[in-house]
């Protein structure tokens, strides 16, 4: 085993660009070209739980696509648990879970869970099992025959992270999950997440432009600027595994908020607080 | 539930009250008209009311209650125009099949092969250009080429081939549409899922593309239904409405009444034909969950 094998994710040196030419989004160079990421690395370690937060535009996506092998690098290298992100895709050790659930309208809440094992042609008893299991873990065990559209955006977000989960995956990749929901919604969500993770083991990379939420959840929060997006700052928080509602009033808890925040807004104070590694 | 129950009892009771209406038209017109209609230098613009010109409604019904014939053993008209709309119902549909198939294996290639979509479907839409009457002479010369073993082409066979060629049509539009209308979001998890593209067909273009395939098949069975009714005539095909609609006719100024009984039932047969899509809808309604608007 080579020692990169022991990295959930390892980018290294990863800069995307995207021809402008037809896109109404935002230009950044005279031709019109986009450097999305410039120069990226990271690594994140089996069972760690990894935010990106940055002003939008800043590449977060992008990042987590390249992950994800929806979008390839323009330079640079991606591997997962040692692979190619492709390879890592065809094994399908990573689950993705989106802003919108992206649930399947006809299929009910069960049968959506499902949709990965029944694509890869898991056993029916099997299949049937996990699904259980995966409602109970989200709770949302007496909604298996419910479709979609009968369920509130949160429970919806749970079905998607249910489904994320269902192939047990030892990576979770989240753009946003939360975004679309209330404040009371997204903090119980944020607890059910780090119980989730904690009971699964699985690393994460999770997307957010929330610094309480990336805080709460995360061992280290990924800070980065745009335009070109680049890494500012990873500011490790690690406020332990027990990481009850009391969590969000305790001391540390400010202190990686303010930490974080320093680190967005660029500001001089940022090297003097406490735990701030600079990149 | 009850809103749906309450939208389709009004449908109902306004598509009774539009049929009342025209019947009331009717009868109104017949009844004050001039009984020699109303033209400009010698073409007729408002028809003649007289009884062979137009026939009081209730002499339609009655004369489709009565025999055909003076004959003993004549069937009722309404039987043989009955019989008439079964025969030609099952062209039509045999017609319908034939064109789902070609009009979705068409959206398939379509969908698999960009290039296809802008090879084929200006050709799609020019096929739709060429008028029936020019093709069902073809299409009967080609078939009567058509014999293997006991197998021998026959004229419904034609006026099936026909039948498809509209009925395709809608259907190939419709799929086409379904099939591209998942949205990123949902073709990126399946990507994600590392699935080929039967695999996506199957668990996510086919089942999004039920809300657009239904319109484009009730289209469709309209379509093969004029497309049966047509070719029946111009191909002098026996046993369907088409036929019955022109027999009927010739008897002319001598049973003025009777003409309109095929035109009702081919007037039936469309809407039997649209009861059954909406069957299937019924059936299929797990998939019109946020149905597509159009
Ligand atoms: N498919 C694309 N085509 C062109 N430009 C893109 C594309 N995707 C992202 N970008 C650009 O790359 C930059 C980073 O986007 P993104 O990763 O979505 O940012 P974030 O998620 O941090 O808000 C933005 O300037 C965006 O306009
Ligand atoms: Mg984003």
């Amino acid at each position: 085993m080579t020692d990169s094998s022991q990295h959930a994710v390892e980018i290294v040196g990863v800069t995307k660009t995207f021809a402008g030419t037809g896109s109404k989004r935002a230009k950044s160079q005279g031709d019109g070209t986009v450097v999305a990421l410039d120069d990226v690395s990271l690594t994140v370690s089996p069972g760690e739980f990894v935010s990106l937060i940055g002003p939008s535009g800043c590449g977060k996506s992008t990042l987590l696509r390249l992950i994800g092998d929806l979008d390839e690098p323009t330079a640079g290298t991606v591997s997962v648990f040692g692979k190619t992100a492709r390879q890592a895709r065809i094994d399908q050790d990573y689950g993705i879970a989106f802003q919108s659930a992206g649930l399947l309208p006809w299929r009910s809440v069960a049968a959506n869970i499902e949709l990965p094992l029944a694509l890869h042609r898991f056993g029916a008893r099997e299949r049937r099992d996990r699904v259980a299991e995966l409602l109970s873990l989200v709770g949302l065990s007496d909604f298996g025959d419910k479709y979609p559209e009968q369920l509130s955006g949160g429970m919806q977000q749970r079905v998607a992270i249910a489904r994320s989960l269902a192939e047990k995956p030892r990576l979770l990749l989240m753009d946003e999950p939360f975004g679309a929901l209330d404040e009371m919604t997204r903090e119980r969500m944020q607890s059910e997440l780090v119980r989730i993770c904690a009971e699964t083991g699985a690393a994460v990379v999770f997307v957010t432009h929330s610094i309480p939420e990336a805080v709460f959840l995360s061992d280290r929060v990924v800070v980065m600027s745009p335009r070109p997006g680049r890494i500012r700052e990873i500011v490790p928080v690690a406020l332990g595994d027990d990481r009850g509602e009391l969590l969000r009033e305790d001391s540390r808890f400010f202190a990686g908020v303010t930490a974080v925040r320093e680190a967005l807004h660029g500001a001089p104070a940022a090297s003097a607080v406490r735990g701030v590694e600079s990149r | 539930m009850r809103r749906t129950a309450g939208k389709r009892a009004r449908a109902i009771a306004l598509g009774t009250a539009g049929v009342l209406l025209l019947a009331l038209a009717w009868e109104l017109y017949k009844s004050f008209g001039p009984l020699a209609g109303w033209g400009v230098g010698g073409v007729l613009l408002l028809p003649r009311t007289d009884d062979i010109s137009m026939p009081h409604l209730g002499a339609m019904l009655a004369r489709t209650a009565e025999p055909l014939t003076s004959a003993a053993d004549s069937q009722p008209v309404w039987l043989i125009v009955l019989l008439g709309c079964v025969s030609s119902l099952g062209t039509a549909f045999l017609g319908l099949l034939i064109g789902a198939v070609v009009g979705i294996g068409l959206a398939l290639v379509m969908l698999r092969f960009r290039v296809a979509e802008a090879a084929v479907l200006p050709w799609l839409v020019l096929s739709q250009t060429v008028p029936l009457i020019a093709l069902a002479p073809l299409v009967v010369t080609w078939g009567g080429q058509l014999q293997f073993g006991s197998f021998s082409w026959q004229r419904w066979m034609s006026v099936a081939v026909i039948a498809s060629y509209l009925a395709f049509f809608p259907v190939a539009i419709g799929a086409l549409r379904g099939f591209q209308s998942p949205e990123v979001a949902h073709t990126e998890l399946m990507h994600s899922y590392a699935v080929g593209w039967w695999k996506t067909l199957f668990y996510l273009r086919l089942p999004a593309s039920v809300p657009y395939l239904l319109p484009a098949m009730r289209l469709g069975a309209a379509s093969a239904i004029i497309g049966t009714v047509v070719a029946e005539v111009s191909t002098g095909t026996e046993g369907g409405i088409g036929r019955l609609i022109i027999e009927f006719a010739q008897s002319g100024s001598s049973d003025p009444a009777k003409a309109y009984s095929p035109i009702a039932g081919a007037v039936l047969m469309g809407l039997a034909a649209a009861g059954i899509v909406s069957i299937m809808g019924l059936a299929l309604s797990r998939y019109r969950r946020n149905e597509a608007q159009s």
